[in-house]
């Protein structure tokens, strides 16, 4: 709205905001076009022919770290993080919306854990399994530290929501009989479908990157993202990059999927939404 | 009788009335259960361990000694290396904040006020936004084949004539870090203060430019006082991601340089979980200390 009246700065925010994106994404392209260097290539350019070998190398078995394995325990951990998320940031979104005692304080102690240093929640948690003895692994800490990361993101997107939520839809519900149970499932859950696709976009791609909270926390079974980072003190092969594309595609075949399956939702709720008092006009 | 059976009817529909008010206010407590039991046992519990643990004793082979001593906290105000850490790492903080705050106004601007229709806004947004999504230590890695001896930047500036020699200190380097962190974090800072642009009214401005305010004036005097909460918020994320980072430092740092958050890892990862609790303390002080500066300004709850 102010393009019209000061074109000028138009221009000089335009410029500002084309190298702002070029210098988000510049870096990953760099590194997606090197990942496809020649057998006989290095770690920068000039790039020595173009191929598919690091990727084929990354197959392989590696000297460095464990790919294929920590690549494997990161998408069963995302997963289960993910249907977590959804559930729990959900339920409690539904609670929140009433009043209930200590109410602002469970509120703080999420807030809390957003912005909480990551370290001291790694520390805490592989000190609570240490001094408690218990066993450290991907199903027991790994889940627990990923839930404190992921659902601060829900419970905030799920606030969003319900503070936009029109309540009549739900009084016309239980006006007309319907059960609390059947207006959550038959009225809430359709109407917010389209953020719980959202929260689960956070719950899997927060879980499959996280690294920090993790990082004390998961035992000798590393996620891919600790693994990389072990990797990248001793790469001397493109096969760095080549993971690197691998799982920036991944990510992005996960966000595209999830803004679509939102447009799809959106549209659909649209289509049946409108004609409800239709006939009357 | 009759009236008789009246009265239990209405007593017994009260009671089922008052059966499901008490459900009802039931209800909340238990869709909030999950969420309280994630929060208890692996944020509240382990924070309140971090406390108890910086007051232990440890020893090569016993790692966690029940004790209450004060040499933890002593050894992180008397180590000289302490304080390095924490004036390097509030150094980062500093520049990371002020880059990030200027930059990430100027895009929220930006795209707020100059961008016409609401598709193109949220295009380009989600532009700025699909980074988060991905990794981010691919993220920092992808900044080495750029700033390396034989990188991008050195071979250009070389080609260029403007350098005879690699500059080293582009890479594993403050500067790198710096560099690191801006790239990721600016985001935290963007959506915020879009946020809060988004909600302006957008007759407020009008009437501003109508009374003849320039642009300067207009965001001095209207947007700047309007967005302040989204700055806040998105300050505060990263002054405590700064604050607390191990990673950036590590992959961009290259070993050669210091955070506090670095400081806690390394102390862990020798398994000396006691000085790595006070250390955390510390740090933990300081972050709250810097929030609660921060939150005078804005009430958090409102803002979403």
């Amino acid at each position: 709205m102010l393009a019209e009246t000061r074109p000028r700065t138009f221009i000089v925010l335009s410029i500002v905001f084309t190298l702002f994106v070029l210098f988000l994404y510049g870096p990953i392209f760099t590194i997606i076009t090197l990942s496809f260097q020649g057998p006989s290539g290095g770690l920068v350019f000039p790039m020595r022919g173009v191929s598919l070998h690091w990727f084929g190398e990354l197959f392989k078995q590696q000297s460095i770290g464990d790919i294929g394995g920590g690549f494997n325990r990161s998408i069963i951990l995302a997963l289960i993080v993910m249907v977590l998320t959804v559930i729990v940031s959900f339920l409690a979104g539904l609670a929140f919306r009433k009043r209930f005692f200590g109410s602002t304080l469970l509120f703080y102690i999420v807030v809390a854990s957003l912005i909480m240093p990551s370290i001291v929640v790694s520390l805490g948690i592989s000190a609570m399994f240490e001094l408690f003895g218990l066993p450290r692994n991907l199903f027991s800490a790994g889940i627990g530290t990923h839930l404190t990361w992921t659902l601060p993101f829900g419970l905030l997107i799920m606030f969003a929501v319900f503070n936009r939520f029109d309540p009549s839809y739900e009084e016309a519900a239980r006006d007309l009989g319907a059960s609390g149970v059947d207006t959550v499932r038959y009225i809430v859950l359709p109407i917010v479908a389209p953020s719980l696709i959202g929260v689960a976009l956070f719950g899997f791609t927060l879980s499959y990157d996280e690294l920090a909270r993790s990082s004390q926390a998961l035992g000798a079974k590393n996620t891919l993202p600790l693994e990389l980072l072990a990797m990248q003190t001793n790469a001397t092969t493109p096969v760095i990059y080549a993971l690197g594309t691998v799982t920036t595609g991944l990510s992005f075949l996960i966000i595209g999927s999830a803004l679509a399956t939102v447009l799809v939702l959106r549209r659909r709720q649209a289509r049946k939404g409108t004609d409800a008092g239709k006939g009357l006009v | 009788m009759s009236v008789a059976l009246e009265r239990t009817g209405i007593s017994e529909r009260e009671a089922s009335t008052r059966r499901h008010r008490s459900m009802a206010s039931l209800a909340p407590y238990l869709q909030v259960l999950p969420l309280l039991l994630v929060f208890l046992s692996f944020f509240v519990v382990p924070i309140a361990i971090v406390v108890i643990v910086s007051f232990f004793d440890y020893q090569t082979y016993d790692i966690l000694i029940p004790d209450f001593v004060f040499f933890n906290y002593v050894d992180v105000f008397t180590a000289n290396v302490t304080w390095q850490t924490y004036w390097i790492t509030f150094k980062f903080c500093v520049i990371v904040w002020a880059i990030t705050a200027v930059l990430g106004f100027t895009i929220a601007y930006f795209l707020a006020f100059y961008i016409r229709t609401l598709t193109w806004q949220i295009g380009l947004f989600l532009l700025c936004t699909i980074p988060f999504w991905t990794s981010n230590v691919i993220r920092m890695i992808s900044w080495i084949p750029l700033l390396g001896r034989n990188g991008v930047v050195n071979s250009t500036l070389m080609g260029l004539g403007i350098t005879d020699q690699p500059q080293e200190w582009l890479l594993f380097s403050e500067f790198s870090v710096i560099l690191g962190f801006v790239h990721l974090y600016t985001l935290f800072m963007i959506v915020p203060i879009f946020n809060s642009m988004m909600r302006i009214d957008k007759s407020l401005i009008e009437a501003a430019a109508d009374a003849g305010a320039s642009e300067w004036q207009i965001i001095r005097h209207v947007i700047l006082p309007l967005t302040k909460p989204g700055i806040t918020i998105g300050s505060i994320f990263v002054i405590t991601i700064v604050m607390g980072d191990f990673v950036t430092v590590t992959v961009l740092g290259g070993g050669k340089v210091a955070s506090i958050g670095k400081s806690i890892a390394t102390e862990l990862s020798y398994l000396q979980f006691p000085p790595a609790a006070a250390n955390a303390m510390v740090l933990l002080m300081i972050v709250i200390m810097m929030i609660v500066a921060l939150t005078r300004i804005v009430d958090i709850r409102k803002e979403l």
